[in-house]
């Protein structure tokens, strides 16, 4: 059992709000999150968990559900994983942190088992550890995190950090949502694990996903890393949500008469299908897949099937239309930059983790086919657990800092208009959804979409504070906003094409770009290209 | 869209309400209402923890369906997730049957 005096305390507040005060608060409550929240508890902190959303439910992996990288510690076998993933990703990865990665994942993925997760066994009685249910899984890490003394505060968003003097992160503040009050958490450091951003566009589990740590983070001046590969688009029938990819690589795609898309392939041909769907509406039918294939299906993604099941259509032999839903920096691999092994980032006090973070250390600039993804949840999540934990143990007593509020946009009194959010969310989609914007870029293209974008934050910056009851909407909508504009400008730094960012007018890789591009600001994006690891290693050999 | 909260079967556990990630469902003296179906993001995860099969969530993620609610009673779809998953505890034996080793790296 916990040591009681290792829980977060909850102390007096204003009416109409609750307070805690904390060593680690962790913000978002996915894989990343729970991973965070039970290792910083271990080190010995008291540790609060806000989530927007139900933290178990929240997410896209409760959702979802993930293949994982555990490989078994074989060194021919780690070769193997290691090296064929580095050609699709453009070469940015770091050997140094797949290494690590792969370990953690696999001693994360066995405490699992210790725990009493169901992997399957195989024919030969082997334990199968490289899929887990997301609604199997984020149960037993919502559990997990309660036994190890975590606070969690559900249907709590967090809005804004706090910050101290010298303009270190102490602490966060939101909403509950259920209970329409305020809460605020001084903690001693802060983990974000608010996963990616999909721009509200249905994307299996992301609604809750708008890039609110990102805001959060950029307002105390954190800098981003690889926002340009922030453009992965899933496979869904048209009408639905369910946008798990993996079984259409047993798919032919046809167009309205029948005949087939002309390269069109779930994996290596989805810009195909992308180009189709700009000339109409584009088929699939999962007919490549035999009987035992049909019911390996079946057992292994039951939502995959709920669509078809609920529209009488039999997707082995019925053709339904498909649609390329947006999953932004979900399943890419842009996010807050790293600087050390303890996901620590650029600013003090702060640490980031999971999607919320950047994932170039390990897939570069893609991250289709999953399983990278999962693998880094965990491992941040519980690096920055940790890295919280002893930073936190260095700082003196909390009672003593004066904390400032972080948050802008949406939150100052102006003369000015009202703060609309919905039609701000509108405004954003209609730059980061398109095919022709997003998915295939262009110079031209990319900086009309800017200056519309741009625009947007000047008008936001100058609008009024957002009602009581739309600020939760109004900080995701300027989330969003600010994602995209960091997206778009890193996407144009990113002279070539590479991983998943394709420039239409670049079309080839650049071997001189093996780069990072780095990005932040709020009223001005700045970006800057910072070396690729091994050769900032070679450099520091000399 | 979630679209039913079945008053026959539910007894107003208000589980729903707080498992919802998107905040879906507003709590009442009685049963549940669905207070903001449009922040609905179609993940069928309230059905998953409904006790009592008492919802159901159309795979439409975005526009709203009429259901015709005895209808749909006659099919076996309220409550089809949570067997498919072995969240029941007829189904449970179904928590580890996961194939997906056979279908990576296709
Ligand atoms: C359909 C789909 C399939 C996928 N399949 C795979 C796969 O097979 N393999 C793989 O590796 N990866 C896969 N991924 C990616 C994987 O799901 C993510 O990388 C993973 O969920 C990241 O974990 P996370 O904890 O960082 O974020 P999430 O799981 O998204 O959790 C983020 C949490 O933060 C909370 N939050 C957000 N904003 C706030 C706020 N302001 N305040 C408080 N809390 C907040 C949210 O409510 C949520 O609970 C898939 C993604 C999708 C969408
Ligand atoms: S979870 Fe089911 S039984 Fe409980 S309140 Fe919701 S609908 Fe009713
Ligand atoms: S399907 Fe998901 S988002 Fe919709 S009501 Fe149910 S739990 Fe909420």
């Amino acid at each position: 059992m916990p040591n009681p005096t290792h829980r977060a305390e909850r102390v007096s507040a204003p009416e109409g709000s609750v307070a805690f005060e904390a060593d680690v608060l962790v913000i978002g409550g996915g894989p990343a999150g729970t991973w965070a929240a039970v290792s910083a508890a271990e080190r010995g902190a008291r540790v609060v968990l806000a989530d927007k959303g139900f933290c178990g439910t929240s997410g896209a992996t409760a959702a979802a559900g993930t293949g994982v990288w555990y490989i078994d510690p074989d060194p021919a076998l780690r070769e193997v994983a290691m090296a064929n993933r580095e050609k699709m990703g453009g070469y940015l990865q770091d050997r140094r942190w797949m290494t690590r990665v792969l370990d953690s994942t696999y001693q994360h993925s066995n405490r699992l088992a210790d725990w009493g997760y169901p992997y399957p066994v195989d024919g030969r009685g082997t334990s199968q550890r490289n899929s887990l249910q997301g609604p199997e899984y984020m149960r037993m890490m919502r559990k997990r995190t309660k036994q190890a003394g975590v606070t969690i505060l559900d249907h709590s968003p967090a809005l804004e950090l706090l910050v101290d003097d010298d303009g270190a992160v102490a602490g966060a503040s939101g909403v509950r949502r259920q209970k329409q009050d305020r809460w605020t958490v001084r903690a001693k450091a802060v983990v974000l694990a608010t996963g990616g951003c999909a721009f509200l566009s249905k994307t299996l589990g992301s609604n809750v996903l708008t890039g609110d740590g990102y805001l959060m983070a950029a307002e105390v001046g954190a800098e981003f890393s690889s926002m340009e590969f922030s453009n992965p688009y899933a496979i869904s029938p048209a009408f639905g949500s369910v946008t798990k990819t993996l079984f259409y690589g047993w798919a032919s795609f046809t167009y309205d008469d029948g005949s087939v898309v002309p390269g069109a392939a779930s994996k290596g041909g989805r810009s195909a299908i992308a180009r189709a769907l700009l000339e109409g509406p584009v088929y699939a039918r999962l007919d490549k897949a035999d009987d035992d294939v049909r019911h390996h299906m079946r057992v292994s993604q039951p939502n995959f099937f709920l669509p078809f099941d609920r529209t009488g259509i039999d997707p082995f032999k019925d053709r339904f239309p498909v649609t390329l839903r947006l999953e932004g920096t979900v399943r890419g691999t842009g996010g807050l930059r790293i600087v050390d092994d303890s996901c620590a980032t650029s600013v003090p006090g702060l640490y980031a983790a999971g999607d919320a973070a950047t994932r170039e250390l390990i897939c570069g600039g893609f991250t289709g086919g999953g399983s990278h993804n999962a693998a880094w949840a965990m491992s941040s999540g519980a690096w920055a657990g940790q890295g919280a934990a002893d930073y936190a143990a260095q700082v003196g007593p909390a009672a003593k800092r004066k904390l400032s509020s972080a948050g802008a946009v949406a939150f100052r009194s102006r003369p000015g208009r009202a703060f609309a959010p919905a039609a701000l969310t509108r405004a954003v989609q209609a730059e980061v959804f398109p095919y022709e914007l997003n998915y295939f870029r262009e110079a031209s293209r990319l900086q009309g979409a800017l200056g519309r974008l741009d625009a947007a934050w000047r008008d936001v910056s100058e609008a009024d504070a957002a009602d009581r009851s739309e600020i939760v909407r109004a900080r995701e909508a300027a989330a969003m906003l600010a994602t995209a504009r960091w997206m778009y400008r890193s996407a144009l730094a990113r002279q070539e094409s590479r991983g998943m960012h394709r420039r239409d007018d670049f079309p080839d890789q650049d071997s001189r770009q093996r780069h990072y591009v780095t990005t932040g600001g709020l009223d001005e994006i700045w970006t800057s290209a910072r070396p690729h690891a091994e050769a900032s290693y070679a450099e520091a050999a000399e | 869209m979630i679209e039913v909260v079945d008053g026959e079967r539910c007894t107003s556990c208000d589980i729903c309400v707080n498992v919802c990630p998107t905040n879906v469902f507003d709590k009442t003296d009685g049963i549940p209402v669905i207070a903001r179906q449009g922040d609905c993001q179609t993940c069928f995860l309230c059905e998953l923890y409904c006790p009592e099969d008492a919802l159901y969530v159309s795979p439409f993620a975005d526009q709203a369906q009429p259901i015709d609610i005895v209808a749909l009673k006659q099919t076996d779809s309220m409550g089809s997730y949570r067997r498919a998953v072995g969240w029941t505890d007829e189904t449970s034996d179904r928590r580890s049957v996961d194939r997906s080793y056979l279908l990576f790296g296709h």
